[in-house]
């Protein structure tokens, strides 16, 4: 039996002498071609507009999204994304702008990115902010760079080791070694703060500094924070703040206040950006005021005039990537911004808060907490319940919640210190009604894991493609169509 | 607004549910000296007021919807098929996140293999990777993945004069953790004869861009060299490219290239201001292992079902962590699938006609200009749609003489090389339309 494919790939629509796109035809004397540099062949599909239309939109009828149903993606922050960001992103004095059309010719655009920096400041506390980095793992990248060229500046270039917990999320080591720093893992306690002993004992000379995602991975907001901070400048390091879970305190306490000298924002997160299938995002930095002149360039900056520019800090790590920065994610993050407001933004975070906590006391009459404390925007349950039948794991309850299609899966086996980990973050803009029917469905699989495993071992039964053979895939890599011969 | 849903009805059950009395008690653990600080923005605002602000600020910007623009230099300004738009805004691709879990994200799967497979077929390449943040990145990416081919032990990356001066900075930032070096001229140039003296026993990589960063495109024997060279010296020869021009000209596997970067914003993705953007990044088969980014593979189902996942993610952050050569967790996937609708509706001939349009009317462009006494063409060899001119005022007057009469002139080359402030780097693609290119050529010669 050979069942049919979902869809076929767009190439096998393709017909010899078709075009979907009418192309003007030329206007000005034809030029000589420089005939010894064209290329022969152009493998590209030959097919026409309401092929492509089709094709593509039966794709995306493959997918779950945010505008279909509940995603509470733990770490992702899949709150929903206000479609009046997409308006004004779409303005076409922003939409159609050059990065490099003179100054003058796009103050609006840089007057946003200044105001925008000024929202990131008044939230986070920090004296200065750059908008380049395009997403939070490329704000790690520029964070603990400036780390690195501020202790090189000062002529203190023995440091060499970043600290970085052991829930944290992969991206934070492999930035370190990306900056050419070791990283040395240090122990979460039996309440999911950083165990200050442990700390205690790695703090020393060759610190440069700490990265620390507060809330944490576990959704729980370090009670020995400020003490943390202590630790880590006391030996001369700095504090870099992971802002993925930013959206927990908002409005609740400035990351600057509490002892952080560098943050990165995840704008696609707490500022509803949408996500775009994994992009695109961006990651602003926020330092203190001794860190400003090394963010990476270029930055706004506003004239006594009103007028701005751009111009790059004294001491710059340099530039991230080309041009300003991800300008259409920031149009829709501060859309965001203005719309909530100072108060808005504080409710957004309060909610996120109670929707996770009302979730987690749902969920604790069958399932045990990965730590049974008051949590913040999210929350990690230890696994499939104690009276699951055995071989029942944490993968079996999340391919059988598609079943179920009221909701995507929360994040599975992270963070790591958590087995077989169920990390659930529901968000702010869910209503009791969502987060009721999640529960529901949660306290179904929990007795089918007891009473009919082998039905969550074959989920999922319903979605367009069943469980796929990762194994095969990665042994034999076929990672291109090519036409059959 | 508030996009928060709760009654205070729900809100009072959801906290009798908790077992507290108030969502302050929620925050327990901040410390109560930190707890509430003011914040110093305004109050929330409604939709209309939100877009009128907004409105009032994006108007304060000259927009090249209605005004006619030269720029080009990294950024272009190609058309947009209007299905292009219409697709992206689906809400089942606009708003998912990365496809974790495959059996219901196919169409974000399917669509990012389409487009690797795209990238394969534009750069002559076998494997191409679900994309990078921008051109930039995408070769401070593949200057690593030369290091680490190398085995770390070469340190050294020659970096030609034609590369885009701000694809250079990137690659400077990227490498200050390790012990790679950047070597080659700093000055922008289309010359290339000195690249070869530069390759050693320590080089892991040579970086050319093709058409440079001036426009030209590099010579086949020219070309031909330089691969020899760098691969006698066991180098990986990565090229800098613009896909528009692939639609034309030799792919980088043609001339046994090993890698192929780029920026593919022109594939689709407006210029929103210099991002997003997206970096394509294609090699040989060989080194899929040392390649960063995410890559999506086709498998099957229990039921024998045809079906793609994420693949070969052991190389990737989550699964190495520190051991792990880049830290990129995510790609640009929407500007993915704009490059992957782009190329479809294109498709094999219409891109071809795009790129010769651009060769044809920058090559008429240049021609007029050219013929203008106070002005004269620069660029000396073959080019693809950008090209340099000598004006004979510095450019800065000549722009924003231009700007009066509503166009936006070329890239200032004085921003890169003080020697060249009298030189501007003019771009023309298919959107330019003969008497537009006339009214540049008139208004030039208005503003000498």
């Amino acid at each position: 039996m050979s069942l049919k494919n979902l869809e076929p790939l767009i190439f096998e629509f393709s017909q010899p002498g078709r075009q979907g796109t009418q192309v003007p035809s030329l206007d000005v004397p034809e030029a000589d071609l420089p005939t010894e540099l064209l290329r022969q062949e152009l493998p590209l599909p030959e097919v026409s507009e309401i092929d492509t239309v089709r094709h593509f939109v039966r794709l995306s009828q493959l997918n779950y999204a945010v505008d279909i149903g509940f995603y509470p993606l733990g770490s992702c922050t899949m709150k929903y994304n206000p479609k009046v960001n997409d308006v004004a992103a779409q303005m076409p004095g922003f939409a159609h702008t050059h990065p490099y059309q003179p100054d003058e010719t796009v103050q609006g655009n840089l007057a946003l990115m200044y105001e925008l920096e000024q929202a990131l400041k008044a939230l986070s506390g920090f004296d200065a902010v750059t908008l380049q980095p395009a997403a939070g793992a490329h704000g790690e990248f520029a964070g603990v760079l400036v780390i690195r060229a501020y202790h090189r500046s000062r002529g203190d270039d023995k440091r060499d080791v970043i600290l970085i917990p052991d829930s944290a999320h992969g991206t934070n080591p492999a930035s370190t070694s990306m900056c050419g720093y070791r990283t040395i893992e240090i122990r979460s306690d039996d309440r999911g703060n950083v165990d200050l002993e442990d700390l205690r004992a790695h703090c020393g000379p060759d610190v440069a500094g700490m990265m620390l995602t507060n809330p944490n991975t576990l959704g729980l907001f370090d009670e020995g924070v400020l003490e943390v901070c202590e630790l880590v400048h006391q030996c001369g390091g700095l504090m870099y703040g992971d802002g993925a879970n930013f959206n927990a305190i908002m409005g609740i306490a400035k990351p600057a206040d509490l002892g952080f000298d560098v943050m990165h924002f995840n704008l696609h997160k707490t500022f509803s950006t949408p996500h775009g299938g994994g992009g695109p995002g961006s990651g602003p930095v926020g330092v203190t005021r001794t860190l400003a002149d090394f963010l990476p360039g270029p930055r706004v900056s506003r004239h006594d005039d009103g007028s701005f520019d751009l111009l790059y800090p004294t001491h710059s790590i340099g530039r991230m990537k080309a041009f300003a920065g991800n300008f259409g994610v920031l149009v829709r993050a501060y859309t965001y911004i203005l719309s909530l407001g100072a108060a808005g933004l504080r409710k957004a975070s309060e909610v996120a808060v109670l929707n996770a906590n009302y979730l987690r006391a749902q969920l604790s009459s069958r399932y045990s907490l990965a730590i049974d404390r008051t949590c913040m925007h999210e929350f990690v349950l230890a696994g499939p319940p104690e009276d699951a039948a055995e071989g029942i794991h944490t993968m079996d309850i999340a391919k059988r919640l598609m079943d179920l299609g009221h909701a995507h899966p929360p994040t599975v086996y992270f963070p790591l210190i958590v087995p077989e980990a169920i990390m659930i973050e529901p968000t702010e803009t869910e209503s009791k009604k969502t987060l009721d029917q999640f529960a529901a469905d949660m306290l179904a699989i929990a007795d089918e894991a007891r009473d009919t495993p082998q039905c969550l071992h074959d989920a999922p039964h319903n979605t367009p493609v069943r469980r796929l053979d990762e194994v095969q895939a990665a042994r034999r890599p076929v990672l291109r169509y090519e036409p059959s011969v | 607004m508030s996009y928060t849903p709760l009654t205070d009805a729900e809100r009072a059950q959801m906290l009798a549910s908790i077992g507290v009395d108030s969502v302050d008690e929620l925050f327990a653990d901040v410390p109560v000296s930190h707890r509430y600080p003011d914040i110093d923005l305004g109050p929330p605002r409604s939709e209309i007021e939100v877009l009128r602000d907004l409105r009032t600020l994006s108007e304060k910007n000259l927009s090249l919807e209605r005004t006619i623009s030269f720029l080009g230099a990294g950024a272009y300004q190609h058309f947009v098929p209007s299905l292009v738009g219409h697709i992206l805004q689906r809400s089942e691709f606009y708003t998912a996140y990365t496809p974790y879990q495959p059996e219901i994200s196919q169409g974000t799967l399917q669509a990012t293999f389409e487009y690797q497979s795209m990238i394969c077929a534009l750069t002559g390449l076998e494997v191409a990777n679900a994309s990078h943040y921008d051109g930039a990145t995408a070769l401070a990416e593949a200057v690593l993945m030369a290091y680490n081919v190398g085995r770390g032990k070469r340190t050294s990356a020659v970096i030609a004069p034609n590369v885009h001066p701000e694809y250079r900075q990137v690659v400077q930032t990227y490498v200050q953790g390790t012990d790679i070096q950047l070597v080659g001229d700093r000055t922008v140039s289309a010359d290339l004869t000195g690249l070869k003296a530069q390759i050693t026993k320590d080089t892991c990589c040579v970086v050319i861009q093709n058409p440079g960063f001036l426009g030209e495109l590099v010579a086949l024997d020219e070309m031909a060299e330089l691969v020899q060279a760098t691969h006698q010296a066991k180098a990986l020869l990565i090229v800098v490219g613009y896909p528009i021009a692939l639609g034309l000209i030799q792919p980088p596997g043609a001339y046994d290239a090993d890698i192929a970067v780029g920026e593919a914003q022109p594939l689709g993705t407006g210029l929103n201001y210099g991002g997003p953007y997206i970096g394509y990044f294609a090699t040989r088969k060989k080194y899929v292992h040392k390649m960063a980014g995410r890559l999506v593979g086709q498998t099957t189902d229990i039921d024998g079902r045809q079906g793609y996942v994420l693949t070969l993610s052991a190389r990737e952050q989550h699964i190495r962590r520190e051991r792990a050569t880049s830290n990129i967790c995510t790609n640009q996937a929407l500007c993915a699938l704009a490059s992957a609708v782009y190329l479809s509706t294109m498709g094999k001939s219409g891109l071809r006609q795009v790129a010769e349009l651009c060769y044809h009317k920058a090559h008429y462009l240049a021609q007029q200009i050219d013929q203008l006494s106070d002005y004269s063409l620069v660029t000396g060899g073959a080019f693809f749609n950008e090209f340099v001119i000598r004006c004979p005022r510095p450019i800065r007057q000549i722009n924003d003489a231009l700007v009066t009469r509503g166009i936006v002139g070329g890239f200032d080359l004085g921003r890169v090389d003080s020697e060249r402030a009298d030189q501007m780097l003019l771009c023309a693609t298919e959107v330019h339309s003969r008497e537009s290119l006339d009214e540049l050529v008139d208004a030039l010669e208005d503003v000498a």
